[in-house]
C-alpha cells in the first residue's frame, strides 16, 4: 500500500466511532413516535428478530426535554436531571450501552456527558438533584450510539438478508439516494458521528451496502430548517421552509429516487415541506409533478428486508411513496394503505 | 392561510454569474493569473488612500466572481497612476487589467443592452 493510501486510512480512522455490539438500552424519540410511529417498531423488530440483538425498550423512559431545552422553555438543570434519571433507569436495568432513536436526544446526551467531563462539580450537583427527587443513582453509559449508527454497523448483516435491493427493477440501475444527516448528530461533536460533520457516512454506508447509489449533492450538509424555534414560532416558519427549499433545489438536478434522513425532525420536514411549497408556490421536485419520497433509515432497511410498506407506516408520509415502491418492484395492495392489513 | 411566507434566499451563487469579462481580461492580460491577493497594490494605492472604500485587490475578487455592478462603480475610482503595478511582487500588470476591464465592461454593457 502506498504511503498516501496509509495516510488516508489513518485520517479516515479519526472519523470513525465505537459502536457497541449488543445489549442496548433503547431511548425512544418523542416526535418520531408521532410522525412515523412504525419506524421505531421496525427498528426493534430488525434488531431483535433479524439481527438477534438484545434491546431494552423501557416504558419508564421519558422525553429528554430536548425540544423544550433548545427552545429555552426548561432550565438546563431540569434537562440534566431528567437525563440523569434515564441513566439511572439504564443502570437499574443492567445495561451499559445506549441506542438513542432521536438525533436531538443523541446530541443532548452527548453534550451533557461532555459538560460533566469539563465541569465535574455540575455532575455532582445533578447527582444530588436526582437523589433528592427520586432517590436514584446512576452510572454513566459506556457507549452511546444513535440508532442509525447501529443499523450502519450491521448494514452488511442486513444486506445478507436483503430481499429487495435499492435497484430500479425496470432499468436494473441502482436507485439514486440523497441523504440528510441531522445537525445534532455530528455537527456539535464531530467525533461522535460516523464520518464526522464533514464526511457523513452513516446513511451512505447503508445505501451502498444495499445496492443504491448515494448522491453527494451540494447542499447535503445544510440544515433542514427545523431548528426548533425556527419552526415553533409561526413567524419564523418562512425561514425554516426556505432551508428545506434550498436543499430540494440542490438535489433536483440529480433526479433522486428518494431522500433518507436519520433525524426524526428532518425526515418529517423534508417530507411535509414539499407539500407546503407545492401549495404556496406550485413547485414540485420529483418526476411527473410529484414530490421526492422522504424515508427514515428504518423504513429504508424495512423495505430492503421485505417488510410490507403499509406495516412500515409509509402511508404516514405526505409525499406518496408508491412511485418508489413501483421502482423497487414491491408488491402492495393500494386499499391496505388506509384500511390496514387484514390479519 | 399559512401565517408565514417562504423566506427569500440571501445567498449569492457566484457560479450563476457570467464570467465573460474575466475571460476577456485574462486573454489580454494573462499576468492576472499569478496574483496571490497579497494586497501590496491596495497598500500603495493613492486613490485608496483618499477613498477608504476603494480597494484595488477587491476589484480582482469582484472580477473573478462576475459581480459587475459593484465592479463598475469601484473601477471608476482608479486614477491609473500605476503605483500598484510598480509594487506588485508577482509582476502583474494591474494598470493594464484596469484598462482592459473598463473596456470589456463597456463592450459587455453595449452588447447586453
Amino acid at each position: 500500500m502506498s504511503e498516501q493510501c496509509v495516510a488516508k486510512q489513518n485520517l479516515w480512522a479519526k472519523y470513525q466511532k465505537d459502536i457497541a455490539d449488543d445489549h442496548y438500552y433503547y431511548c425512544r424519540s418523542c416526535i418520531r413516535q408521532t410522525f412515523f410511529p412504525a419506524s421505531e417498531r421496525a427498528y426493534l423488530n430488525i434488531m431483535r428478530d433479524k439481527l438477534g440483538k438484545d434491546l431494552f425498550d423501557d416504558p419508564n423512559h421519558t422525553t429528554c426535554t430536548g425540544i423544550a431545552y433548545h427552545s429555552d422553555l426548561v432550565p438546563l438543570q431540569t434537562t440534566e436531571t431528567v437525563i440523569a434519571r434515564h441513566f439511572a433507569l439504564m443502570t437499574e436495568a443492567g445495561y451499559e450501552n445506549m441506542a438513542i432513536s432521536c438525533v436531538t436526544s443523541f446530541g443532548l446526551y452527548t453534550e451533557l456527558l461532555h459538560t460533566w467531563e469539563e465541569y465535574p462539580e455540575e455532575e455532582a450537583r445533578v447527582r444530588q438533584y436526582l437523589w433528592d427527587a427520586t432517590r436514584r443513582e446512576f452510572k454513566k453509559p459506556k457507549n452511546i450510539a444513535h440508532t442509525s449508527d447501529t443499523i450502519y454497523k450491521f448494514r452488511n448483516e442486513i444486506a445478507a438478508q436483503m430481499t429487495r435491493p435499492l435497484v430500479n427493477v425496470k432499468t436494473g440501475e441502482p436507485l439514486k439516494v440523497v441523504d440528510h444527516i441531522g445537525c445534532h448528530y455530528a455537527k456539535m461533536f464531530p467525533t461522535k458521528g460516523v464520518g464526522g460533520a464533514e464526511f457523513p457516512r452513516v446513511l451512505t454506508g447503508m445505501v451502498e451496502a444495499w445496492g443504491g447509489t448515494p448522491i453527494d449533492y451540494p447542499e447535503r450538509r445544510h440544515c433542514c430548517g427545523f431548528g426548533f424555534r425556527n419552526y415553533l414560532v409561526m413567524a419564523n416558519r418562512g425561514y425554516s421552509v426556505a432551508n428545506s427549499k434550498k436543499k430540494f433545489e440542490s438535489m433536483v438536478p440529480y433526479k433522486p429516487d428518494f431522500i433518507v434522513a436519520n433525524c426524526p425532525g428532518c425526515a418529517m420536514f423534508l417530507d411535509r415541506w414539499q407539500y407546503t411549497i407545492q401549495q404556496m408556490e406550485g413547485t414540485t421536485y420529483g418526476a411527473d409533478g410529484q414530490g421526492i419520497p422522504s424515508l427514515t433509515y428504518e423504513e429504508m432497511a424495512g423495505l430492503v428486508l421485505g417488510y410490507d410498506p403499509w406495516e412500515l407506516g409509509l402511508q404516514m408520509h405526505q409525499v406518496p411513496v408508491e412511485p418508489l415502491l413501483d421502482k423497487m418492484g414491491i408488491q402492495y395492495t393500494p386499499r391496505d394503505k388506509w384500511t390496514g392489513k387484514k390479519h | 392561510m399559512w401565517g408565514f411566507k417562504i423566506a427569500k434566499s440571501q445567498s449569492i451563487n457566484y457560479d450563476r454569474n457570467d464570467k465573460e469579462i474575466m475571460r476577456t481580461v485574462l486573454e489580454n492580460e494573462p499576468s492576472l493569473r499569478v496574483c496571490m491577493a497579497c494586497g501590496a497594490c491596495t497598500a500603495t494605492c493613492s486613490a485608496g488612500n483618499l477613498l477608504p472604500t476603494f480597494n484595488i485587490r477587491r476589484l480582482n475578487t469582484l472580477l473573478q466572481r462576475g459581480e459587475y455592478t459593484q465592479l463598475r462603480n469601484e473601477l471608476n475610482n482608479c486614477m491609473l497612476c500605476g503605483k500598484c503595478t510598480l509594487v506588485c511582487p508577482r509582476g502583474v500588470n494591474i494598470r493594464n487589467i484596469v484598462l482592459n476591464t473598463r473596456e470589456a465592461l463597456m463592450k459587455y454593457e453595449s452588447d447586453t443592452i
